[in-house]
């Protein structure tokens, strides 16, 4: 008989679910028949060679691609058990609750306080004092906070490359969405602004569910909990990062994360 | 190296030569051109620049002396309405364009359309407003002279607003939208700051467009020989005063004309360096 305290711990819950998803850019399908879940709080990394759909499925999670005619999905994406893909889904509500980053920094042209207040005027109505505890507070969450402190009036395109991103991940940060999605986050970023990158995905992931695309395998290895390996369109293959990367079930992935294919 | 391909080098060395010489030639002609126009200008212009100029209205036929003081005054309080009323217009039209029709069939039309406006003659604008707003009215006036030239600067002010708008990367406008922004918000606060050098630049140049445009101020505004600030009556302009004085055979009038000449081109002048220095410095890289 087990003792009593040796109940099965619950699985951690999922903050989204994929089911069946397929993709399409007019005729061209960019995603065939997706299923897997993104689990809360922990870091999922998606990888594969360019153009293999990883973009693509992250760009659904928060319906970006609805910005554009002609690209559509079908099947279900569930955020917290509410259809995301859902016609009737508040697309503002959504982006407002699933934050996104993206390759390229992409610093609003106005100051570095403004960047980061932008979003919170959208769902807040904070006082003076509040917002800039607010503002304190996305930038230290981003680490940036000690760079910048001191240039809160100046524009958000005067930061380095570096600064610039995290600027664009506490501004995502400031608005307190539960999942950020990171498409990309360190490809325009020299080495070192992309180890501050990395150690602030593994801060975040104690409050937030993250899911990051990248082309760095060493960044998947290093920062993410699980990783998905996407060829074509296809989700090949899909679990805990460590399992995947030293043990992976399938030929492609275990090609292409040895540097064989892609 | 073989004497054949020496050969073709050194055809090709003087075709070089040769076309370099022909736009050297072109781009020379061009600019004597312009600065033959900017000699004759400021040779009969400049002494007709004096106090007076501002400080007097336009003489009466075979008065001694005057200036340009009503014509001056007239262009400037027309120019002033028609840029209130064309600049909003012609940026709201733009971030139609750009931000919301974008591929739509309405928003091609609208740029099919601005476009023709854009070429249209201005004497077929003029015409058009004589018939709608003075015609029917019975008299001439400043407002029929602002509304020929928004007529003129709306198109110049959408296509400027559009093209400027569409040269923001998406990723800005992908990353304001990302934060869950209305699409009104991320056009008014995101993309058109991100375009407002270019699109304060497209204004500008409207204004530099329209300040010289006579044919549309014949048949509307006309002119007026006395001092007036009421847009309600016809008005005096550099343009028509321009037109009127030139030919006539009063040597003050034509000197007139001259110095009125002179100062539209310079403020013209002067608005495209504005426009130039303004859009350099300020544009995104």
């Amino acid at each position: 008989m087990p003792p009593a305290n040796a109940t099965p711990a619950a699985p951690p819950p999922n903050a989204i679910e994929v089911r069946h998803l397929n993709f399409f850019y007019g005729q061209f399908q960019g995603l065939k028949d997706v299923s897997l879940d993104v689990v809360e709080r922990k870091v999922t990394a998606f990888i594969g060679p360019s153009g293999c759909g990883k973009s693509t499925l992250l760009r659904t999670f928060n319906r970006m691609y609805s910005l554009y005619p002609g690209q559509r999905a079908e099947g279900e994406v569930s955020f917290y058990g509410e259809n995301v893909l859902d016609g009737k889904q508040d697309l503002n509500l959504l982006r407002a609750r699933i934050g996104m980053v993206f390759q390229k920094p992409t610093p609003f042209p106005m100051s570095v306080y403004d960047n980061i207040a932008f979003g919170v005027r959208l769902y807040e109505n904070l006082s003076r004092s509040a917002m800039d505890d607010r503002v304190e507070w996305a930038l230290t969450k981003a680490a940036l906070w000690g760079e910048v402190k001191d240039k809160l009036k100046q524009s958000g395109l005067s930061l380095s490359g570096g600064q610039q991103q995290r600027l664009c991940i506490a501004r995502s940060v400031a608005v307190k969405p539960s999942v950020l999605l990171l498409d990309e986050p360190t490809s325009a970023l020299d080495p070192i602004s992309t180890g501050k990158v990395e150690e602030l995905v593994h801060e975040l992931k104690k409050d937030y569910t993250i899911a990051i695309v990248t082309h760095n395998m060493q960044q998947a290895a290093r920062v993410s909990d699980y990783t998905a390996y996407m060829y074509l369109g296809e989700l090949i293959e899909y679990g805990e990062t460590d399992h995947l990367f030293v043990n992976p079930r399938d030929k492609r992935t275990q090609d292409y994360i040895t540097g064989r294919h892609g | 190296m073989e004497a054949a391909k020496l050969a073709r080098y050194a055809r090709r060395r003087r075709a070089n030569w040769l076309g370099l010489a022909l736009s050297t030639v072109a781009m020379a002609l061009g600019l004597a051109v312009l600065l033959w126009i900017l000699a004759v200008l400021l040779k009969n212009g400049l002494a007709a620049i004096d106090l007076a100029m501002f400080t007097r209205d336009t003489p009466a036929p075979g008065s001694e002396g005057g200036g340009l003081r009503n014509a001056i005054v007239g262009s400037l309080l027309m120019l002033g309405l028609t840029v209130a009323v064309a600049s909003p217009i012609g940026v709201l039209a733009g971030i139609y364009l750009a931000e919301y029709g974008a591929t739509s069939k309405t928003a091609e039309l609208t740029r099919f359309v601005t476009d023709i406006m854009l070429s249209a003659p201005s004497i077929v604008l003029g015409l058009f407003v004589y018939a709608i707003a003075v015609a029917t009215v019975g008299h001439f006036s400043g407002f029929a002279g602002s509304l020929a030239l928004a007529l003129i600067a709306i198109p110049v002010v959408v296509r400027t607003t559009d093209n400027m708008l569409r040269l923001v990367p998406g990723s800005l406008r992908e990353a304001a939208f990302a934060l869950g922004a209305p699409r009104w918000k991320v056009s008014l606060m995101v993309t058109l700051r991100a375009a407002r050098a270019g699109v304060i630049t497209g204004v500008l140049l409207a204004i530099a467009r329209i300040s010289g445009e006579t044919a549309p101020l014949l048949f509307t505004a006309l002119n007026n020989q006395f001092f007036s600030t009421d847009m309600s009556s016809p008005m005096a302009n550099l343009p028509v005063v321009i037109f009127q004085f030139a030919m006539s055979p009063y040597d003050n009038w034509i000197r007139l004309a001259w110095g009125g000449a002179l100062l539209i081109t310079l403020a013209v002048l002067a608005i495209n360096i504005v426009a130039r220095v303004w859009f350099r410095e300020r544009a995104p890289s």
